[in-house]
């Protein structure tokens, strides 16, 4: 796994050498999450001699659920969630193959999040192993592993319209897991924004849920799912908009009261005097669903925009193997296409063949399994269809929403590269504006300059709308804007919780603000001039922490 | 004149150059500040450098000369929770003294006056009426656009495959756009100016490591932002964020900068540790990221800034990872060796290569400046 440091090196005392991680505990096989993926991997990997540990966030703390993380929850937790008992009653009746695996004999863990997926690669190889960060309501803990299967599902690409801020708006996925998982969706009237095939499977859920869709809300000018699920909605009593956008959701302080739909010509823009009100309480954020990769791309995976797979997911092989070898991805976060949402035995199927491989990369030997089958169907174009939303949705409407709701920053905010509201800026004059635009924009760029994507939900509700919104500025296809990078901890975690994970004896005896080189501080009246030459530090006190 | 890298250092040398009326352009391998500039703790404090004064004059003058915000705020204070904290504290004191700036030492009850999210483990507290901090990622940018409003000129994602050279003058670099001709080349490309500098045979010894920060949610503003302490430093930024860094380092070989995204590690919750330890009051606060990036570092750990003998056109610079702050100062210094041949404002005669001479050719074992043994994925 990790060659000891050779004791005849001498390494810079000052620098990571010598003071590993503290790993709190290890196993063979880590599975993030307990969807069906996970699960299914979770029982082929078990009863071979290895030690399996599935992971799975549910039940969420109620104040992360708050935080918009890691779904859009827009406030309709019900009262249910605070009692995290029942809830845990909840999922496990909810996921009976909980419990098989717990009787396979893997180590399951619920109410833990993973937050990070730190493996020991060249420039991070003072850690020892590969190590993922886990956190449950109040610890914080540092677990090795060998392989590991990430099925972390998928989340909802927000959408800004005039009034999306309140709560209620929030994602479809989101709201099915509020009601199926907890048991706790506070949602009796629903209108679902978007129309894909994942986003009627969902609504079609929440039917049996007890929640009524009163409308669905397309801006294409049919809707191209499936078309007997559609069927199916609409024989519930789903009005179906196609050709039109939420002009503006309407609240009260308890959320959202109705909205108002508004009919867009073909360049997305509203027609005037066509606008339909709509009464509900909730509003499903349906227009696309988002691998959740946020794990795997910073843990540094290779990824790309495959509109086959719905976006940008993780490149994987035939034998769900992510570029890095000893993490493979499967379910919903290696990408959805309409026979993978209509039916949970393809997500299943790819866990088990991630399990295979993670069996063989140990020295087990399983029969291989089929390889999991590949998109097919029809592909949309997605980057088109995002775009198309943006534009109709966000772009054209009347009042500037917020994109970014935690910074509150607009599309032309975003658009114009504009220095944050807080600093009331005004440009000098029109060449001072003039020079900010770029022509090969960056998300990662607008992010520094404008702070869309920096608040405490992470970007998970703007992300891919700033990147729509470059890209139609600039000209350009989505899918030709770089994916903005995700930073460890996925997850909000406050500093007294990621403090528990300890320094070292090691790391504490050395521990200095900067380099802990006494030259680089010598005021430059006491340089006299001496030929700098190689040295080690000397004397016993290491040289202190140098403020500033 | 071509000046190779855009990170602060070179940018604030192509601004310094263009408001003399110079015709730059500014090469850069990646994106504005992708490198060490764009990955600070934004500190504007460096009393122990030659350009400090010039620093120090020219931050609360940026927003205008610029004429894009830079958010620099001034002051700076320290908080001590340890005995051998207020030591190191005592030894700024006495510099700051040679200068004649104020320091006003705190009680704790005055840390906490100050510094409401302190705790009752405060033992002292230093309040420095100098240096400062600004927005890293907003100063690049405000370089660059003034640059550009000064017929300055930038290429991003433009690597410098190779310069070319008629015996000891550089007459051009090329790109993958083809070869651009100058009269003067400026290197001032972090980790790879070295490398950078020996296609014309000049050495300059470098190795780079990495080091990560992290930044919570935003926070109601403090009255100073520029808060360092428990071997930590960084700032509040005018958001309300906290963004702090600290701790080991770690050498990495020069080849893998290129081609990994600097990682942070489990690094990060060792930092959040300390900055719950040092405001106790807001450790419930969220960490909501965190990052590393790659730095550059000469022997001695001072900056390089000098013209090679050998060559009769062309500067080197790196500030050796401490570079933002300085970097107003660092432009106008570049700015006079490249017009002037001299620096007009200081004596930066500790920046010259010449010091390193008589350098041990396996200096880097003897520091023990060494990447660790690893798997090679």
């Amino acid at each position: 796994m990790t060659k000891p440091l050779d004791p005849d090196t001498y390494y810079d005392p000052a620098s990571v050498a010598g003071k590993a991680p503290p790993v709190s505990d290890e196993t063979d096989i880590l599975i993030v999450g307990a969807g069906p993926a996970g699960l299914a991997a979770a029982l082929a990997a078990a009863g071979h001699g290895l030690r399996v540990t599935l992971v799975d966030e549910n039940p969420l703390p109620l104040e992360t659920m708050g935080e918009e993380v890691p779904l859009h929850f827009g406030g309709r937790m019900g009262a249910a969630v605070a009692n995290r008992n029942s809830v845990l009653q909840t999922l496990l009746d909810a996921r009976p193959q909980i419990a098989e695996a717990l009787d396979a004999g893997v180590d399951v863990r619920l109410g833990t999040a993973v937050w990070g997926l730190f493996p020991q690669q060249r420039t991070t190889a003072w850690i020892e192993g590969s190590i993922a960060g886990l956190a449950d309501e109040d610890k914080a803990s540092l677990l090795r592993f060998r392989q590991v299967i990430v099925a972390a599902g998928r989340r909802d690409m927000g959408l800004a319209f005039d009034g999306w801020h309140h709560p209620g708006v929030m994602g479809v996925s989101a709201a099915h897991r509020l009601a199926t998982v907890y048991d706790a969706l506070e949602c009796k009237r629903a209108v679902l924004l978007g129309s894909d095939t994942q986003a009627l499977v969902s609504a079609h859920a929440l039917i049996a849920k007890g929640v009524q869709i009163v409308a669905i809300v397309e801006q294409a000018d049919r809707v191209s799912a499936d078309p007997a699920l559609l069927d199916l909605l609409v024989a519930q009593g789903a009005q179906v908009l196609s050709g039109h956008v939420i002009g503006e959701a309407r609240a009260d302080a308890r959320g959202v009261q109705g909205i108002t739909a508004v009919a867009i010509d073909g360049a997305g823009r509203p027609l005037p005097g066509v606008a339909t009100e709509i009464e509900c309480d909730t509003v499903l954020l349906g227009v696309a669903a988002i691998a959740a990769i946020e794990l795997v791309e910073a843990a540094g995976c290779r990824t790309s925009f495959q509109a086959g797979r719905g976006g940008h997911v993780p490149d994987i092989d035939r034998a769900q193997r992510s570029s890095l070898p000893f993490i493979l991805v499967a379910g919903d976060c290696a990408g959805t296409w309409t026979a993978k949402s209509l039916d949970d035995a393809i997500a299943r199927h790819e866990g088990r063949v991630a399990a295979h491989t993670a069996l063989a990369a140990l020295g087990v030997v399983t029969p291989p399994p089929e390889p999991a089958p590949l998109p097919d169907g029809p592909v949309f174009d997605v980057a088109a269809i995002r775009a198309a939303w943006v534009r109709a949705s966000t772009v054209h409407a009347r009042n500037e929403p917020y994109v970014c709701l935690c910074e509150e920053v607009t599309a032309s905010e975003i658009i114009g590269q504009q220095p944050p509201r807080y600093l009331q800026w005004t440009p000098a004059d029109a060449a001072v504006q003039s020079a900010m635009t770029s022509s090969l924009p960056n998300p990662d760029v607008t992010k520094r300059l404008t702070r869309a994507c920096m608040g405490p939900c992470q970007g998970r509700r703007c992300r891919e709308q700033v990147a729509t919104l470059l890209g139609i500025s600039a000209g350009l296809s989505v899918d030709g804007i770089a994916l903005a990078s995700f930073r460890p901890p996925v997850r909000p975690l406050s500093m007294r919780q990621l403090g528990q994970v300890e320094e070292t004896p090691q790391m504490f005896g050395h521990w200095d603000a900067w380099f802990d080189m006494p030259s680089q501080w010598t005021p430059f009246w006491l340089c006299t001039g001496q030929q700098t030459v190689a040295r080690r530090p000397t004397g016993t006190t290491h040289t202190p922490p140098v403020e500033g | 004149m071509i000046v190779v890298g855009a990170g602060v250092t070179g940018l604030s040398a192509a601004w310094w150059l263009a408001r003399d009326g110079v015709d730059v352009l500014v090469l850069e391998a990646g994106l504005i500040g992708w490198g060490a500039s764009g990955r600070n703790g934004g500190g504007c404090s460096h009393h122990h450098s030659p350009l400090f004064v010039e620093e120090q004059r020219l931050w609360p003058l940026m927003d205008e000369l610029l004429g894009y915000p830079t958010e620099y705020r001034p002051d700076r204070i320290s908080i001590d929770l340890t005995e051998h904290q207020v030591s190191i504290d005592e030894k700024v004191v006495d510099e700051a003294a040679w200068y004649g700036l104020r320091v006003d030492r705190l009680d704790p009850q005055q840390v906490r006056d100050v510094v409401p999210i302190a705790g009752d483990n405060v033992l002292a507290g230093y309040y420095y009426h100098f240096g400062g901090h600004a927005n890293p990622h907003r100063t690049l940018q405000a370089y660059a656009w003034a640059l550009k409003n000064l017929g300055g000129r930038l290429l991003e994602h433009s690597p410098v495959l190779s310069i070319e050279r008629q015996g000891n003058r550089v007459t051009g670099v090329r790109t993958a756009q083809g070869l651009i001709s100058c009269d003067q080349l400026v290197i001032a490309a972090g980790p790879h100016t070295g490398e950078l500098a020996a296609q014309l045979g000049v050495e300059i010894p470098l190795v780079t490591a990495r080091a990560e920060m992290i930044v919570t949610e935003p926070l109601p503003l403090l009255e100073v932002g520029g808060v360092d302490g428990n071997g930590l430093y960084g700032r509040q930024t005018l958001r309300g964020n906290l963004a702090y860094g600290g701790g080991p380092h770690e050498w990495v070989d020069l080849r893998d900068v290129s081609r990994n995204r600097a990682q942070s590690t489990p690094l990060q919750c060792n930092i959040a540790r300390r900055l719950a330890e040092l405001f106790p009051k807001v450790a419930h606060k969220r960490v909501i990221r965190s990052w590393a990036g790659f730095i550059e570092n000469t022997p001695d750990g001072r900056p390089v800034i000098d013209r090679p003998a050998a060559l009769d056109n062309v500067t080197v610079a790196t500030m050796s990872g401490v570079g933002f702050g300085l970097s107003p100062a660092s432009g106008h210094a570049i700015r006079d060796l490249v017009v002037d041949g001299r620096c007009s404002f200081a004596d930066i005669s500790s920046f010259s290569l010449s010091r390193f001479a008589a350098l041990e050719a396996d200096w880097q074992n003897i520091q023990g400046w060494l990447p660790l043994p690893s798997p090679g994925v």
